[in-house]
């Protein structure tokens, strides 16, 4: 294409040679091949134009000898056209293609989780020490009854419909085998089943080997379809029904064919080296009737054992779906937030398309108890849930649980450089090569999962306590416990809470 | 007894052990001061090709070869593990010469040189090991004769 | 304007006291007072209240209504409304004595009241149900009037004061009950009306509270889906609420309400016996957002008995006690001393372990 497309490139790798002990430890990690060795110079020399701020580099160098730092070459500043805005328009006048981009939306949009504030007693009544009282973090995700029924002898009948039972209200959310790597995966599944909790296979299939984690695993049927057979759905401890992402609401997914090797291509049932395209919507389900069909059907297929979710992205209109879906016969929904990861989404979309989960899971938990079907479904977010304070206070509006994933990956050593869609993870993740894979050992991943969760717990223990409250259920849309912060009235008028000082 | 057991399915070649086994034996405490600018002489190093590697280091065998080859009696084992006593040493190298592994070298003074798990340097603990980042190399017990 | 209780909340601190004769005796107002005196520390003078059960046994077929109005044209506006829903038996105000430590009251009012048969039958619903919304709809759409008494053969009676001055106000040795509870209230605001007085009722069922119930809006916004609505953001009312919605809606037993309310710890439920294993898991699965978390003590009054809870915590005081055929439950021994200082069998109960104690069956 004619045109002068060059760019100084974005980052720089500083180098300070007077510590570099020339190990090449840079040179071998990095995928993207930015580091170069020099013999005739005894040098090591950097190509910055591929340079994707991973990190991998200066996080092994030993000497600390490496820095990433952002390119000071810019274009003249302006509030309206910056830097990137204008590089996106070089590139799309280059390529003539969407833009791609991996990872949540990075936009400077407001963070509502940031603006609300926790309550803690004082005086009136007493704060609860987790160190020396009991403190219960258990939920159970599911339909509940609506009617006592007893036997002939006057005694409860104790049948509920199938629920999930985790330790604490987080859970791991959706991502392929195939956008992430098989040792991402056991991380996952092995550090679900050591903290009683649950991963999600994503739309990918489940990998033979993981089928023992079977009791804590989310098996998900998704528009693709792929590597749904009658076993998966049976392996699971539920199955979720994915409608929608928040990263890419409206559209589907596109796992590139070079990921998809003889593994991926079994785990999927799609031949190797095919691309693996969902399409946007399910062409089973095109209005809520569908969807109460595949709900029911999935459920037969299964002896109504498994509770069945399904998860949507948090767009505008979000509390009527979700009271259309709390009637569908679901037993869980999920919504999922615009900050929502992706491995891979259109730049735009991921970008502009979706609104806030905190505002979503206000509107949708308010709906749902103003219709009295709160009961009928529980509720899961998801979409940048970033500490336990977020769990907290996403339980507070309303959730029944949060599902994670940005910051599991992190755990997994992610470093948000949000290339995921090259499939050149240097941290072993998004990858599908073997000589990347092999980065992650699952030994030290699912130990650094559960040491995440374990974390999270207490610090939601503690919270608690501050709150004196002593079980989760307690906290469970107990919005008096929240306050905003510099929030206008409609946005308090959505989430449901007063101002701080009020 | 502890040992230092290699996973190769963990390796990813980036032989930081290499660069970690020679720092901890220079007697120097800052890295760069003891490694920059000359040929390092580590007591593990990472064997393969494209498709595998591995490190290799002494394995502390029960009945090392070394020892019985020594003449001059430098190779001898303290609580298991394989030492050498450089003033005894008299560089005939027969160690480097009959031990399978090529876990012995010659060191720069003459004398051979092998691993001693780092139980008689700073570090304490085999520097290999804990700075390996992926726990390809680790530093535990296992029963004896496993691999 | 000052703002009224159920326009913020409210934390307040609290004494409770009550007997009950398992013989169905009637016992006078005097020692229910009584033993509000040695607790007078626990109370700020900014609410007291009784309920007695047993006390109308003239009109026991009839619903009696107690209310407050804050004037004539709201009596009349709600006199209006009462009439077009509901047989009016009986019409009376409430007789007080005027004493100087209880001032400002509002008009007080009874109404002995029975629902139009043809009305719950083309409403299909019963008689309860179609009491509930009658006050549910006075409550939160006539201003200046409300109930806060509603149930057949008993009476709750409630004034911002020392309880001591409040059971004198509305003469209270003239009525006789087989039960009493009592409260004495520390609140933190003044509460600016009499409604925010407790005991707090809804039919039959009574509550006297002491404590901050730290789960309030989990609570509040759960119950809030089965038809009630919380006017006065006290913890008392929510609890009156969902011991209606408990016991009256979903037929629970005491028992089984109070594993919902104060449930178990998991750890404590899986070492029971499988089958009552079962029945706590589900209670505590299917009702998780009835769970009460923080400080309470609580005494529920009903139709032919009492029951006494504590959160599971036991982070309230309360004690119980027998002398012959009653039964006493206070926030203080003292308590308990002044209504019979020969009373035995003190006991503390644990945190979550009901009390229940019933009027023999036919004495009531």
């Amino acid at each position: 294409m004619p045109g002068i497309d060059y760019f100084y490139p974005e980052f720089e790798v500083v180098r300070r040679d007077e510590r570099c002990i020339r190990c090449r430890v840079c040179e071998r990690q990095c995928a993207n091949e930015v580091h170069r060795y020099d013999p005739e110079r005894d040098m090591l020399i950097s190509d910055e134009a591929k340079c994707v701020n991973c990190q991998r580099c200066v996080s092994l160098c030993p000497t600390r000898a490496l820095k990433i730092v952002r390119s000071d070459c810019r274009l003249r500043e302006n509030a309206n056209w910056d830097g990137d805005t204008i590089r996106e328009v070089y590139k799309q006048a280059a390529s003539g293609g969407v833009l791609l981009s991996s990872m949540g939306n990075p936009k400077p949009l407001p963070v509502y989780w940031d603006k609300l504030l926790i309550n803690a007693s004082q005086v009136t009544n007493p704060s609860i020490d987790p160190l020396r009282e009991p403190m219960e973090t258990k939920v159970f995700l599911g339909k509940k009854p609506d009617r006592m029924t007893r036997d002939a002898g006057g005694k409860l009948v104790t049948d509920l419909t199938p629920q999930l039972e985790l330790s604490m209200p987080v859970m791991f959310s959706a991502m392929s085998y195939g956008s992430i790597s098989y040792n991402a995966h056991a991380s996952l599944a092995r550090a679900a089943t050591e903290m009683g909790v649950c991963y999600n296979t994503g739309e990918g299939g489940l990998h033979e080997d993981f089928y023992k984690y079977g009791p804590n695993t989310i098996v998900q049927v998704a528009s693709g379809r792929f590597g749904v057979h009658e076993d998966y759905l049976e392996a699971g401890a539920a199955i979720e029904i994915k409608m929608g992402q928040g990263a890419k609401p409206g559209i589907g997914g596109h796992l590139p064919g070079a990921k998809v090797g003889p593994d991926v291509s079994r785990t999927r049932m799609i031949p190797e080296g095919s691309d693996a395209i969902s399409p946007a919507p399910h062409h089973d389900i095109y209005s809520i009737e569908d969807l109460r069909q595949l709900v029911w059907s999935l459920k037969e297929a299964t002896g109504h054992r498994k509770p069945v979710i399904v998860k949507v992205a948090a767009v505008h209109n979000i509390a009527a779906i979700a009271s259309g879906i709390a009637r569908s016969g679901a037993d869980i929904i999920a919504i999922d937030g615009f900050r929502g990861g992706t491995g891979a989404a259109p730049t735009r979309i991921r970008d502009h398309v979706g609104i806030p989960i905190e505002l979503a899971l206000a509107s949708v938990d308010q709906r749902l108890r103003d219709e009295g079907i709160r009961n009928n479904v529980s509720l899961v977010v998801g979409g940048s849930i970033r500490s336990s304070a977020d769990v907290v206070k996403a339980v507070a509006l309303g959730a029944d649980a949060c599902y994670i994933a940005t910051a599991a990956v992190l755990a997994l050593g992610c470093h948000l450089c949000r290339t995921c869609q090259s499939g050149r993870c240097n941290w072993g993740i998004a990858t599908q090569r073997p000589d990347l894979t092999k980065r992650l050992n699952p030994d030290i991943g699912s130990q650094r999962l559960v040491n995440l969760l374990t974390a999270w717990k207490r610090e939601i223990m503690e919270l608690m306590g501050g709150m004196g409250i002593n079980s989760i259920e307690a906290l469970r849309g107990n919005r008096l416990m929240l306050r905003g912060v510099g929030l206008n009235e409609t946005e308090l008028r959505i989430l449901g809470i007063s101002h701080a000082g009020e | 007894m502890k040992r230092v057991y290699v996973n190769e399915e963990w390796c990813l070649g980036c032989h930081l052990c290499e660069f970690n086994c020679a720092f901890a034996n220079s007697g120097e405490s800052d890295m760069v001061k003891a490694l920059k600018g000359k040929p390092i002489r580590p007591r593990i190093r990472v064997e393969g090709d494209d498709r595998i590697t591995y490190a290799v280091s002494c394995r502390h065998c029960l009945d090392p070869l070394c020892i019985r080859s020594c003449i001059s009696g430098a190779l001898h084992k303290e609580d298991g593990v394989v030492c050498i006593d450089r003033e005894k040493c008299v560089g005939c190298l027969t160690c480097v010469l009959v031990c399978p592994y090529g876990a012995v070298q010659p060191g720069p003074d003459g004398a051979a040189m092998k691993c001693e798990l780092c139980l008689k340097n700073a570090c304490g603990e085999p520097a290999c090991a804990a700075g390996c980042p992926n726990r390809a190399i680790v530093y535990e017990e296992r029963e004896e004769g496993q691999a | 304007m000052r703002a009224l209780e159920g326009d913020f909340r409210n934390p307040s601190g609290c004494a409770i006291s009550a007997v009950i004769s398992r013989s169905g005796e009637r016992m006078s107002g005097e020692k229910i007072i009584e033993s509000m005196k040695p607790m007078h520390e626990r109370s700020n003078g900014l609410g007291g209240g009784f309920a007695g059960y047993g006390i109308y046994p003239e009109y026991k077929e009839l619903f009696a209504l107690h209310l407050f109005f804050t004037d004539k044209a709201v009596r009349h506006e709600c006199e209006t409304y009462l009439r077009g829903e509901l047989e009016l038996v009986k019409s009376e105000v409430i007789p007080t004595r005027t004493i100087p430590a209880i001032t400002d009251e509002p008009l007080i009012w009874r109404y002995f009241v029975t629902p139009l048969r043809s009305v719950l039958s083309s409403m299909q619903v019963d008689e309860n149900e179609y009491i509930a919304r009658v006050v549910m709809h006075i409550n939160t759409s006539i201003k200046g009037a409300y109930v806060f008494s509603s149930g057949k053969n008993m009476g709750v009676f409630k004034a911002v004061g020392f309880p001591e001055d409040v059971g004198e106000f509305y003469r209270l040795e003239e009525y006789g009950a087989y039960s009493w509870t009592a409260h004495g209230r520390y609140p933190t605001n003044t509460p600016g009306w009499w409604g925010g007085a407790h005991p707090f009722a809804l039919l039959d069922w009574t509550v006297v509270h002491n404590g901050e119930i730290s789960s309030y809006d989990a609570n509040r916004r759960t119950i809030e889906m089965y038809g009630y609505t919380c006017t006065l953001q006290t913890d008392t009312e929510v609890i009156t609420y969902i011991a209606d919605y408990l016991l009256r809606k979903q037929g629970l037993t005491l028992e089984e309400t109070a594993s919902v309310i104060a449930a178990p710890f998991w750890s404590t439920i899986e070492a029971r016996p499988e089958a009552e294993r079962k029945q706590l898991t589900y209670l505590r699965t299917v009702f998780p957002s009835l769970l009460i978390t923080g400080p309470f003590s609580i005494i529920l009054g009903f139709h032919g008995g009492l029951m006494a809870l504590n959160d599971r915590l036991k982070l309230r005081s309360m004690v119980t006690a027998e002398k012959g055929d009653r039964v006493y439950i206070a926030s203080e021994e003292a308590a308990i001393r002044a209504m019979e200082p020969d009373a035995e069998n003190f006991y503390a109960p644990a945190g979550g372990e009901p009390v229940i104690v019933r009027v023999r069956e036919g004495c009531c």
